[in-house]
């Protein structure tokens, strides 16, 4: 009788794990025999996230989540309470870099990014922060900034009556604040998704005319970035439609991307010094400065990863498992909040190795970036005296010394303002860097030996 | 003694009935999760879980495909050996699937890291030998260098899984 009741309980347990076992092969199965449901209907002017989640909950389940604020080491942002005002309603905001390191203050004298400048937050916010910025208030911003601030292809479209290019130029033209009620939400699907298809396209007026402007100086004619970038090049491309440097040209602000001669911090200076474009003149030295956004994409294309035929999504949007199908991850993010997907599927060496390999690099350009900074920081005191001891505005010492500290703050504002503490292109950053140092050094020269 | 007789009686059809229900059900979740189709070298067996299905696509456009199965390169030689390692990963697999608890991307457990690394040596004797002469050659490790060999998921030899996957 033992030995049955014995057998009765092993029979039992056997019986239950091999249904555990089974139930999980079934649900695998099913998972993977259908990878989505189409619950709604999607079209190319479906521009609510919300609807496209029902077709794809996962990916819009990860795209929800980039209101997470989560600090690395030299990114990322921090959840700072603020009191609202009627102003500003954010109840919270991300830290000041200002305050991190006033040096920048002086680099930015007289212009907006003087009076706000704050760590970049995650895609949830891009509106929003943009919406609240203290730069709104000390200039007139114009309606260009919604090219990647908002999701703006419908609204573009809408505008033009049909047409993307007239849509993108009306809204262009218009103050900032007529053009904020015509956009709704912050990068949603349709920005990068084909509604049909789901296959990725590029939205955005300025990326489509700046890569062909760059294709054509690389001698390829007539560049039609949907019709012949590859499915890898579009997993970048999609992003650099926003991660990239730019500028507003003339009266109309219409928005360009600086890549006539190429990507390299030279290239896009060259073509600035070319038009005589400047963003605002220095209030301390009355130097033609340039502020330069967030050059990513630029970066990026220096960089070994980018050599390799490494996408930006396979970083920042890497594949994950849910169940049975694979996913990428839409909850984008710094790689360093992800290691094991966004680095070990390529680098087989444990997480707080490949930690400690960014953080090098990161510490090693943060330092150089401290160097420029000085350097910068002494060229524009140089001037400053010079200025005040009465130096005539016109005198050629002077004029050289003020394109100097043009070229030093845009090098060092090219590795400084973008997104990745060098890690994107590390040689490249340390040598822009250097750069920057010695047209620093060289303007102080030039004051000195007049 | 009658009494007993029927209560053994009463418990041995409860016995049996429990082991019939234990080894019908697994039959059927044997069968269901093909699992014949894991006593054969056929490589398609290893992409019956989905988690396998990028390496076996990447296998299938990988210079080893026309000389070396999944089971060449992941099983050691002699058939006792191979199928107590069959059995060994296929159990583990199945527990680690069947509770989600794994890490992703898969790693490699070292035993089978060991037996992917005599692998290489049982096909490249010939050339390795002249190498793994040298003395202090423990650490040789033919992957190190050749990891993406059998189905390189990255690179310019690599699928385009993301079609197969996702749009």
């Amino acid at each position: 009788m033992r030995v049955a009741l014995l057998t009765i309980i092993v029979a039992c347990g056997v019986t239950i794990v091999g249904l555990a076992f089974l139930t999980t092969i079934v649900e695998r199965k099913q998972e993977a025999k259908n990878p989505f449901f189409r619950v709604v209907e999607l079209n190319d002017d479906t521009q609510d996230p919300a609807i496209w989640g029902k077709n794809f909950p996962m990916q819009y389940d990860d795209y929800k989540r980039t209101v997470d604020q989560v600090r690395t080491k030299y990114g990322g942002s921090e959840a700072m309470p603020r009191t609202p005002t009627q102003a500003d309603p954010r109840s919270v905001v991300s830290q000041s870099r200002l305050e991190e390191d006033p040096r920048l203050k002086t680099m930015w004298a007289g212009y907006a990014f003087a009076a706000d400048f704050r760590e970049e937050r995650g895609h949830a916010f891009m509106l929003e922060d943009q919406t609240f910025t203290g730069r709104q208030r000390v200039v007139k911003q114009p309606g260009t900034c919604m090219h990647c601030h908002a999701s703006v292809y419908v609204p573009y479209k809408k505008l033009g009556n049909g047409d993307l290019f007239k849509g993108f130029e009306k809204m262009n033209s218009m103050p900032w604040a007529e053009a904020r009620p015509l956009v709704e939400h912050p990068v949603t699907c349709i920005d990068c998704h084909d509604s049909q298809t789901m296959a990725l396209r590029i939205t955005r007026p300025g990326f489509i005319e700046g890569i062909t402007a760059l294709k054509a100086a690389q001698g390829v004619k007539n560049y039609d970035v949907n019709r012949d970038a590859t499915r890898q090049e579009m997993r970048s491309y999609v992003c650099a439609q926003c991660h990239v440097e730019y500028y507003f040209k003339g009266q109309e602000k219409r928005l360009v991307y600086p890549w006539h001669h190429g990507l390299k911090a030279e290239q896009v200076l060259a073509y600035y010094d070319e038009v005589g474009h400047r963003d605002w003149v220095h209030a301390d030295t009355g130097a033609p400065a340039l502020k330069v956004q967030h050059p990513e994409f630029e970066l990026w294309s220096q960089g070994i990863h980018a050599r390799s035929g490494v996408a930006c999504a396979d970083c920042h949007m890497p594949f994950k498992r849910v169940g049975a199908t694979k996913i990428s991850d839409h909850h984008v993010r710094s790689p360093l909040l992800n290691i094991s997907h966004a680095c070990q599927t390529c680098h087989k060496w444990p997480e707080a190795e490949l930690k400690a390999r960014v953080e090098t690099i990161q510490d090693r350009t943060y330092q150089l970036r401290n160097q420029a900074m000085d350097a910068l920081m002494d060229l524009i005191a140089d001037l400053k005296n010079a200025r005040a001891a009465g130096l005539a505005t016109n005198h050629p010492a002077l004029v050289k010394a003020q394109d100097f500290q043009r070229k030093a703050q845009f090098f060092l504002d090219f590795v400084e303002a973008e997104n990745s503490m060098g890690f994107h292109a590390p040689q490249e950053a340390a040598r822009i860097l250097a750069e920057s140092i010695n047209f620093a050094r060289k303007g102080q020269i030039a004051i000195r030996d007049r | 003694m009658d009494k007993l007789t029927r209560m053994t009686k009463f418990w041995g059809i409860c016995a049996g009935v429990a082991v019939g229900v234990a080894v019908g059900g697994g039959l059927f979740t044997f069968v269901y999760a093909r699992g014949a189709s894991y006593l054969t070298n056929d490589p398609q067996a290893c992409a019956n879980c989905h988690i396998m299905r990028e390496h076996y696509e990447a296998w299938v456009r990988s210079s080893h495909r026309s000389v070396a199965t999944c089971n060449d390169c992941h099983t050691p030689p002699g058939v006792v050996a191979k199928y107590v390692t069959k059995a060994e990963n296929g159990f583990f697999h199945s527990l680690y699937f069947t509770t989600g608890d794994f890490p992703d991307p898969l790693r490699i457990k070292p035993r089978n890291r060991s037996v992917t690394e005599q692998a290489c040596r049982k096909c490249h004797t010939p050339i390795v030998e002249a190498i793994e002469a040298h003395q202090g050659n423990d650490t040789l490790s033919c992957m190190k260098c050749h990891a993406d060999v059998g189905h390189p998921l990255r690179g310019a030899f690599a699928p385009d899984l993301t079609t197969a996957y996702e749009r």
